[in-house]
């Protein structure tokens, strides 16, 4: 992506107010990837506690369940997946700390209000190209939920991640 | 004539294909991808849908050149077997079926995706059993088997539909377009559409399904169908969802339609949604004469000449 915005994760307010939707985004620091039993078991627990578990203030969540370890790549393939599966718990999840949410295809308009109320974004990554993108992963350590496989909370490094802005800051979306 | 197919014959070719089928293209998607993406660079090679192509392209060469699965969903496993009917086929033939799915999902290094139950113990299965098998009855004396990985997120996508007949090619176009512009975006286009018109509630899908085994670029079924499948294709990269959903076209490679009889009343229609990692095989288990062939070989992919 030769006109890409290049940035550095965790994501500041400041860089989250200067994206726009439909902007080319790298992007090289840690991730954490979540999905559909994941995102139960963290919207139980904001719900005991009140806060996110395990850290998650403050950073972005990647929708992926990745297959396992190769000897040469912390992930053989990794790449999006549905981000409209994730929409019953994202708003809870950014009105606690989330600041951005990568994934595929289109969200609900509860999940764009989110990204206004918060300053937080929606990030939408090419689907079905997941040896390509398993090549800016470096490494990859379990956080939590190992119990769930593919879907278990994982905190990984990435390297000029490629995603394209598709909600920003203002609510605006890439298509209507 | 009565040559056995055995089921270890079976289990070793569904091996070798969830094997083959997780790090490649289909060779007729990568064609019609490659194609798509030099049209797209003589247009302008800056695009975006110029530059998704290009992933997708590229995300292909590093499945067939290192092995790498092309998607992360390595799908849930569906077995067809066409027997001829001049065959005998063992009550047993898939019994090995089950092994060589999980030795090839660990070794493979492959996404475990199956759940135990869909509503009361989603537990992973740990070993992506069960899949999905059917044996089908053909004319003559051979056999063959398609596999099938299919994605979650492509399936989600699909849709069936019961339609009044008087609904006709109008109704069908709408509904697919609506299908398209609401979950399109979520199946990883440019998509293969399969699409399903007949036969009852059940058998509406399965023809959805098994229009995506077709050759892309390979002619339909009659004339008229060859004509409503362009029709339905132009409609469907009009809508500019585009590669990766992110504008542009093409949305969709291909759409292939697969119609049959049906009860006076009915229209049943089902699309069935094939994603741009499209993942497949055929394989010739005895050949047309008779004969069980030793060791097939997976007809996944072929060098772009």
């Amino acid at each position: 992506m030769p006109n890409a915005k290049e940035l550095t994760l965790p994501l500041s307010k400041d860089v989250l107010a200067s994206l726009r939707s439909g902007d080319e985004v790298t992007l090289t620091g840690r991730l954490y990837t979540m999905r559909d039993a994941g995102h139960a078991r963290c919207l139980e627990y904001l719900e005991a506690h009140g806060e996110l578990p395990f850290g998650l203030q403050g950073q972005t969540l990647f929708y992926a369940g990745p297959t396992p370890a190769t000897p040469t790549r912390p992930f053989g393939a990794i790449g999006p997946t549905t981000a409209s599966r994730m929409d019953f718990a994202t708003p809870a999840l950014m009105d606690a700390g989330i600041v951005a949410t990568i994934g595929k295809g289109k969200r609900s308009a509860a999940v764009a209000e989110a990204c206004v109320r918060n300053g937080g974004v929606y990030l939408a990554a090419v689907g079905g190209v997941a040896a390509l993108l398993a090549e800016r992963v470096l490494a990859s350590e379990t956080v939590a939920w190992d119990d769930l496989g593919t879907e278990a909370l994982r905190r990984i490094r990435v390297e000029d991640f490629p995603v394209y802005v598709d909600i920003d800051t203002r609510g605006k979306r890439l298509y209507e | 004539m009565d040559t056995p197919i055995t089921p270890s014959q079976v289990g070793r070719a569904v091996y070798a294909c969830i094997r083959e089928c997780a790090a490649t293209l289909r060779a007729d998607c990568f064609d019609a991808t490659q194609n798509a993406y030099d049209a797209a660079l003589a247009a302008d090679g800056q695009s975006r849908e110029a530059g998704v192509l290009r992933c997708i392209v590229r995300n292909a060469m590093i499945g067939r050149n290192e092995g790498m699965p092309i998607c992360q969903d390595t799908g849930s496993v569906w077995v067809c077997l066409e027997v001829g009917e001049q065959l005998a086929v063992p009550g047993d033939v898939f019994s090995e079926v089950p092994a060589a799915v999980e030795r090839a999902y660990v070794e493979g290094r492959l996404r475990m995706s199956m759940v135990k139950d869909a509503l009361f113990d989603r537990a992973n299965t740990q070993s992506n059993n069960p899949a999905f098998t059917e044996v089908r009855i053909v004319p003559g004396a051979g056999c063959r088997m398609h596999v099938m990985l299919k994605g979650g997120g492509s399936d989600n996508a699909s849709r069936l539909v019961m339609l009044p007949p008087s609904a006709g090619r109008e109704g069908i176009k709408a509904e697919l377009l609506a299908c398209v512009r609401e979950k399109a975006a979520n199946a990883c286009p440019p998509l293969l559409i399969g699409v399903g018109v007949g036969g009852t509630f059940d058998k509406v899908a399965a023809l959805a399904k098994t229009a995506l085994l077709r050759e892309v670029g390979s002619p339909a079924q009659s004339d008229e169908a060859v004509a409503f499948e362009r029709e339905l294709l132009d409609a469907v990269n009009a809508t500019g969802i585009g590669p990766g959903g992110l504008g542009g076209s093409p949305t969709a490679l291909a759409v292939h339609l697969n119609t049959a009889p049906c009860h006076i009343a009915a229209l049943p229609l089902a699309i069935n949604m094939g994603c741009c990692a499209m993942r497949s095989a055929t394989v010739e288990l005895v050949d047309a004469d008779g004969r069980a062939l030793a060791n097939p070989a997976a007809d996944t992919w072929h060098e772009r000449s």
